[in-house]
């Protein structure tokens, strides 16, 4: 799966949460949390639609690094590779 | 028609679930009503067969309208016709145009609704688009309007191409839920006197047990910090329960169950309060899904009629990245409002040494009318020893 796929994937989910966020025009870097104002339930949808259609396996240990968009794109092309 | 709330006086049949003759049991969900809260799943309180519809749909109806005709197990076919509904005050659609009503069918006691008929998914479209369905021409059962002949009124209209399905706001009228909370929460100020609580509380002990059974666990299954906070206010109902009931007429009723109202953000600005029944007896799991479930359902639109109507206690949080402490305003005719502030790390000292800690400041607001603040105190206070042993709740 390319980057450019995964980052569509994740962009897909977390409109599923906040519908009315325009992706395109969420600074990739800043914190989703406050961006796009998810709360921890929100977050824990988020990871677990992402397990589910990409089959990552995401401990909770690891969820600071998905809170931006390129950090959860980064997370998960690198987990992709490796499995 | 069920009263989902204080402040409710009226809600419009939108939709029946069951179609007549269908047998039914208590809990089970019949039809969507429209409220200021928006659209609700109603369930039936009776088990038995469908007699009939008494309320079409797409109209309204003020509260303790009956809405169907249920014929218990072992009932007889009633001999007289059931009394027609009291007067129902027909829908009003904003423009004058409605459209002729549908001819009463022969057995049809009630008014006939001046409201058009249309599926929720079309009235919602509708909504969104600023189209009058008194326009619109109906091509489902019955003359009833589709989401399809919305859309294609709005292609009429010139409208712009509807939006992709995600990119839509969120199925809640967002103006009315503000009118209720409006409603409720001016009552609550002028009918209840409150008095306002805080206990800070160490839940790093709460934080280990989470990392450390998480760690095993599939996203799915996974908890979160609320649900230890919800069943610690529950377990502590059952200990203390002047802050767990309702009051009405002039007096308090204690609830024997406990039914915690989850204060849940809407999106775009919107709160409600729906119950997680029974959260002192779920096991912890099912907490935690039950809690997922109701946020889910509630952000989507879908709450259930019991769930608005029955929370004997309320449980507010503001989440991670929100305040140190809130103090909550009671949901009438609730009497108390436990709110959790967000988890923060301070020095804290533990057995005569300095350390940093995981806090929480947790709150109340109760009524004064059935407690004191030593009571309030002593039940704060329990809640924040249920939370120094996780692996109890």
């Amino acid at each position: 799966m390319s980057d450019i796929d995964i980052r569509k994937v994740v962009a897909e989910e977390l409109n599923n949460i906040a519908p009315e966020v325009d992706m395109a025009s969420v600074d990739p870097a800043a914190d989703l949390r406050e961006a796009i104002d998810i709360d921890s339930m929100d977050f824990l949808n988020f990871i677990t639609a992402i397990h589910g259609r990409l089959g990552v396996d995401i401990p909770e240990i690891d969820y600071p690094k998905l809170v931006t968009l390129d950090g959860a794109v980064a997370y998960l092309t690198a987990h992709l590779k490796s499995a | 028609m069920p009263s989902l709330g204080a402040d409710m006086e009226a809600g419009t049949l939108v939709q029946w679930l069951v179609k007549p003759g269908a047998q039914v049991k208590h809990g089970d969900i019949i039809a969507v009503v429209e409220t200021q809260k928006g659209a609700i799943e109603i369930e039936t309180f009776e088990s038995g067969q469908i007699e009939k519809f008494l309320v079409d749909v797409g109209t309204k109806v003020p509260v303790g309208t009956p809405l169907a005709l249920i014929r218990t197990e072992g009932e007889a076919k009633p001999a007289a016709p059931p009394a027609p509904p009291p007067k129902a005050a027909p829908a009003a659609p904003p423009k004058a145009a409605a459209p002729p009503a549908r001819p009463p069918g022969p057995t049809l006691a009630p008014p006939v609704a001046a409201g058009a008929r249309a599926s929720p998914a079309a009235r919602k479209l509708a909504e969104e688009r600023g189209i009058d369905l008194s326009t619109v021409t109906g091509s489902g059962p019955a003359g009833a309007i589709t989401y399809a002949d919305v859309e294609t009124r709005v292609g009429a209209a010139g409208a712009p191409a509807a939006a992709p399905e995600k990119k839509r706001a969120p199925a809640l009228n967002l103006d009315a839920m503000r009118t209720a909370i409006a409603a409720a929460m001016a009552r609550s100020k002028r009918e209840i006197p409150h008095y306002y609580l805080e206990h800070q509380v160490d839940v790093t002990a709460c934080e280990q047990w989470l990392t450390q059974k998480n760690a095993a666990l599939p996203p799915d299954s996974r908890l979160l910090i609320g649900a230890l906070a919800l069943r610690a206010v529950a377990f502590a109902c059952r200990r203390f329960p002047a802050f767990n009931g309702f009051y009405r007429e002039n007096k308090f009723e204690p609830s024997a169950a406990v039914h915690t109202g989850v204060a849940i953000a809407i999106r775009g600005g919107g709160l409600t309060a729906p119950a997680l029944h029974d959260a002192d007896k779920l096991a912890l799991d099912d907490l935690m899904a039950r809690m997922r479930d109701l946020i889910q359902r509630t952000r989507a639109g879908r709450i259930r009629g019991s769930e608005l109507s029955d929370p004997t206690i309320t449980v507010s949080s503001l989440g991670e990245r929100g305040v140190e402490a809130l103090y909550g305003v009671i949901y009438p005719p609730q009497v108390a409002i436990v709110g959790f502030g967000k988890v923060v790390t301070r020095p804290w000292v533990i057995d005569g040494a300095i350390g940093p800690r995981s806090v929480v400041t947790i709150t109340l607001a109760a009524d004064h009318r059935v407690s004191d603040g030593h009571a309030g105190a002593l039940f704060l206070a329990e809640i924040g020893k249920l939370l120094q042993e996780p692996d109890k709740l």
